[in-house]
């Protein structure tokens, strides 16, 4: 073996204690951050793909992002004149021209439009009032848009035009009003309108805000509800590639005008909590290993406090002080490395253990249990920095102890 | 012919705000094949001449050269070098590594060097051991053999390359009366033998007797050297 590999076991099998416990320091560290790792992204990763499954990419809005330039303000631009108490015009909602604009984006072949009309509604069911929005659809487009169908736990999509006013509620909803299949109850417009609507669907996506508080109906009856014939108020897009989502929301948002969202920025709350999650993940998994580190400074400088002599008589002999503090930074890499091995088994374990654990949660998405998510890059990260901070934590004492002067030593054992 | 080891005015004064003077202006040769006491009252600075001339030290003044070439130039790693593979070392305290045999603390110089192979080195070992009436105890840990053992096992590692010279500094401080006759007579049969180089600093008068040469230091200066008649 070489011989400082050989000199540095020597020196941690004498310390078999301290060893195994700055080992332990870094595996938990490691298996803690691997751990907490898969069930945050699992989250996190379960999430984006489920509001990409359920969520149109795209969402084209009956809005702008600031309201469009008065005609007085064109005609005296750039101050010649102040104008006090300007108030944009009210404009009729709805998208204008719909049908052309939906033409046009279906015969593009990386996506695939559907026209909604979306609205507040009030459901009324026996003593029950609860408030609902209702998106009216047109199932054949909304097939191509969404996993609406698939997501179906009771009832069928096409059972909205088999009916005379049907009407399909998200689980969270149904739940709320005490209604179930087959069940007719009143839906109340703010237009006034009042529909006898018969539930035909229940669906659960996992998506607390969708299945907590929308409903599908068709775009028809939802026009008629709404009092507002022949009006869509916003073009629902998949897209072949979601990760064009962003690109492609801004060119149409270019084109039209209409304030374009990609899911990205509709649930930017959402994904910038994860973000924040995430470094809450990186600093409390980066202080076990802190500490980890301080365990390994800790032995490395007993270690060399307790071989003094040791080196001292191997400087004597002709090892240089490179020699020396290899010796010791190997100790302490030799440690980050047992404690990566054992880390990573720890943290598989704990990850496996945590996905046999069964129980109803409802955040932003609802499970059965924890989500958890398998990535080497968990397991490269939280080696990587266990060995990086072990090399540091060693690499401190074992320069000074590659300095320690041998006739100091010798005179003083003397 | 260039002498083995010679020193020019070596001074070595530690600093700090009450400079310590260890050594003052030593004017030293040593030819292969001596055999050297270095003696003196405690204090004197023979240990510190000796660390010197070891080139563990680095003197504040003055130059030790090791076969005619300068030393004072070289740095630490150099030196370094010149002691595992031209020097030996022997202290009043044994030094062995604890966590290794007999064999592998004999081995330890020569796997530093790296100039011979596994079995070769283990081969040289065992042969010093054995010379030096060890070859019982060499899988045993020193903690497990006797002091005097643990000091021939020490001289058996100053060997284990092959050194110039032997450097001891009060190899029998920590020995019994017999024990310290056996290091000597170690000693005596490598220079006679083998004519090995040897210098040792010892403040029994008894030992350093019978050594061919004495140094004797006073308050860090030689004052007077005798050789001894012949050996």
């Amino acid at each position: 073996m070489w011989l400082p590999v050989e000199i540095a076991l020597t020196h941690l099998r004498n310390r078999k204690r301290q060893t195994l416990v700055s080992v332990l320091g870094v595996a938990m560290g490691v298996g803690f951050f691997i751990a907490m790792a898969a069930l945050m992204q699992g989250f996190h990763v379960y999430f984006i793909s489920k509001v990409i499954d359920v969520w149109p990419h795209v969402t084209i809005k009956d809005e702008y992002r600031s309201a469009p330039p008065q005609p007085v303000q064109r005609l005296f631009g750039d101050g010649v004149v102040t104008l006090y108490g300007l108030k944009p015009r009210e404009e009729l909602r709805g998208i204008k021209d719909a049908d052309t604009v939906l033409a046009e984006l279906n015969r593009r072949t990386d996506l695939a439009a559907a026209p909604t009309l979306r609205g507040q509604v009030f459901l009324r069911y026996g003593s029950k009032d609860v408030s609902a929005t209702l998106v009216g659809i047109e199932p054949p487009h909304e097939r191509r848009v969404s996993h609406l169908e698939n997501d179906l736990i009771a009832g069928s999509l096409n059972a909205l035009h088999t009916a005379a006013n049907g009407i399909i509620l998200g689980d969270g909803v149904a739940k709320k009003i005490g209604a179930e299949l087959n069940d007719t109850l009143s839906v109340i417009s703010p237009a006034g309108v009042i529909l006898k609507m018969k539930v035909v669907g229940i669906f659960r996506t996992g998506i607390t805000p969708i299945d907590n508080f929308e409903s599908y109906a068709l775009l028809k009856k939802a026009q008629i509800l709404q009092d507002r014939p022949n009006v869509i108020n916003q073009i629902r897009i998949r897209l072949n590639d979601v990760n064009q989502a962003r690109s492609i929301a801004s060119s149409i948002e270019a084109r039209l005008d209409y304030r374009t969202e990609s899911w990205e920025e509709t649930y930017e709350n959402i994904l910038g909590i994860f973000v924040i999650q995430n470094g809450i993940m990186y600093s409390t998994v980066g202080a076990i290993l802190i500490v980890a580190a301080f365990g390994i400074f800790n032995i490395i400088s007993t270690v060399i406090h307790e071989k003094t002599r040791d080196i001292g008589i191997l400087k004597s002999i002709g090892f240089e002080e490179r020699d020396i503090r290899r010796i010791f930074l190997i100790e302490g890499l030799l440690v980050g490395l047992i404690g990566t091995l054992l880390g990573w088994a720890l943290g598989y374990g704990l990850t496996r253990l945590l996905g046999t654990i069964r129980f109803h949660i409802e955040g932003f998405v609802t499970a059965q249990g924890f989500i958890l998510y398998y990535s080497i890059t968990h397991y490269l990260i939280a080696g990587g920095f266990a060995i990086l901070s072990a090399a540091f934590a060693a690499w401190l004492p074992a320069r000074k102890a590659a300095h320690l002067n041998p006739v100091d030593i010798i005179r003083g054992a003397a | 012919m260039t002498p083995l080891l010679e020193t020019h005015c070596v001074t070595r004064i530690l600093p700090g705000p009450l400079p310590v003077t260890l050594v003052r202006d030593i004017n030293l040769t040593v030819q292969p094949g001596e055999f050297i006491a270095i003696t003196g009252p405690s204090g004197s600075g023979k240990s510190s001449l000796l660390y010197l001339l070891g080139l563990l030290d680095v003197p504040t003044g003055g130059s030790v050269y090791l076969e005619g070439r300068d030393t004072s130039k070289l740095s630490r790693s150099e030196l370094a070098a010149l002691r595992l593979k031209k020097l030996g070392f022997v202290f009043q305290f044994h030094f062995l590594l604890p966590e290794f045999s007999v064999l592998e603390n004999v081995m330890l110089p020569m796997r530093k060097l790296g100039a011979r192979s596994e079995p070769q080195m283990r081969a040289r070992a065992t042969e010093i051991l054995d010379e030096l009436g060890l070859s019982p105890e060499i899988k045993r840990r020193p903690d497990q053999i006797s002091g005097g053992q643990r000091q021939r096992v020490a001289i058996a590692r100053a060997l284990a390359n092959d050194p110039l010279i032997i450097l001891a500094d009060e190899p029998t401080g920590n020995l019994d009366t017999k024990s310290g006759h056996i290091v000597f007579d170690i000693f005596r049969r490598l220079v006679e033998d083998n004519r090995q180089t040897v210098i040792t600093v010892t403040h029994d008068t008894q030992l350093s007797a019978l050594t061919q040469r004495q140094i004797h230091l006073v308050d860090g200066s030689i004052v007077g050297a005798e050789y001894a008649a012949s050996v």
